[in-house]
């Protein structure tokens, strides 16, 4: 059942995306800088906390979950150091993905070549 | 008369554009974003609850289920193969963090031969960036408005 509403959450959130590559001029590079910015938004609304809970990593692997986890952050380090948290607080759950894919980057263009 | 004659032919031009264009198979392409997308996510899931077997709470199996779902974005990257399914899955394979790691991954091998600091270094950040610059604006602004709202 749970990987049933990754599934359908993630998926949802896939397909509205490539709704508005197609139906819009948006370039998936707008979309993905939109997402961001929704998933941030509807997490300081508390609206995304409750897709987490009911879609688990259908919410968080897209990349609307990457803005939630910068808000979360925020307000953790709000809650724990008050106002300094507000510039503190956003890459406190995000750096790992972060750091993740800046070393790989660098090792995959090292190791690969690009193809065609 | 002649500019006017211009722009009326653009104008002529540019419905024909729009008539030739192919229209992109929209229901195709939202399906197969649907699947990709969705099963990148059950991957994930798997991931996470290995993590928590693991002994990890929910929250703390977050960042180690990112790294191994950016190390596979990375690698299938490097393969060749992440951008091959990008063909076929569009936003499906874009929008998870696997295609945030495709996205700072794949120009830094295209633009190798540019070199290690202005090619990849330079050039990772291309998408990423702009993700991360108004990703970050955002959440700081939705935190000034919650310590606000909190503080009063």
């Amino acid at each position: 059942m749970e990987y049933l509403l990754a599934f359908l959450v993630g998926g949802a959130i896939c397909s509205l995306g490539q709704l508005l590559m197609d139906l819009t001029l948006l370039t998936s590079a707008h979309v993905l800088v939109l997402f961001v910015c929704l998933g941030a938004l509807l997490s300081g609304l508390g609206i995304y906390g409750g897709l987490v809970k009911l879609g688990g990593a259908g919410a968080t692997i897209p990349l609307t979950g990457f803005g939630h986890a910068m808000v979360q952050g925020i307000l953790e380090e709000i809650e724990a150091k008050g106002a300094i948290g507000i510039l503190s607080g956003s890459f406190k759950n995000t750096t790992v993905g972060l750091v993740a894919a800046i070393v790989l980057g660098v090792i995959m263009a090292l190791v690969f070549d690009p193809k065609g | 008369m002649a500019a006017e004659n211009q722009t009326r032919k653009q104008q002529k031009y540019q419905r024909r554009v729009q008539q030739k264009k192919p229209k992109p198979p929209v229901v195709r392409n939202v399906i197969a974003a649907f699947v990709v997308g969705g099963l990148i996510c059950v991957i994930g899931q798997v991931i996470l609850n290995f993590c928590c077997a693991l002994g990890l709470s929910v929250q703390e199996a977050g960042a180690p289920t990112a790294a191994v779902m950016v190390a596979l974005g990375s690698l299938l990257t490097g393969l060749g193969w992440y951008d091959e399914l990008g063909k076929f899955a569009g936003a499906g394979s874009a929008v998870p963090i696997t295609g945030f790691a495709n996205s700072v991954v794949s120009p830094a091998l295209e633009f190798k031969r540019e070199g290690f600091i202005l090619g990849v270094g330079a050039r990772m950040f291309v998408v990423a960036g702009p993700v991360l610059v108004y990703g970050t604006l955002t959440s700081v602004m939705v935190g000034f408005v919650h310590w606000l709202v909190k503080s009063r």
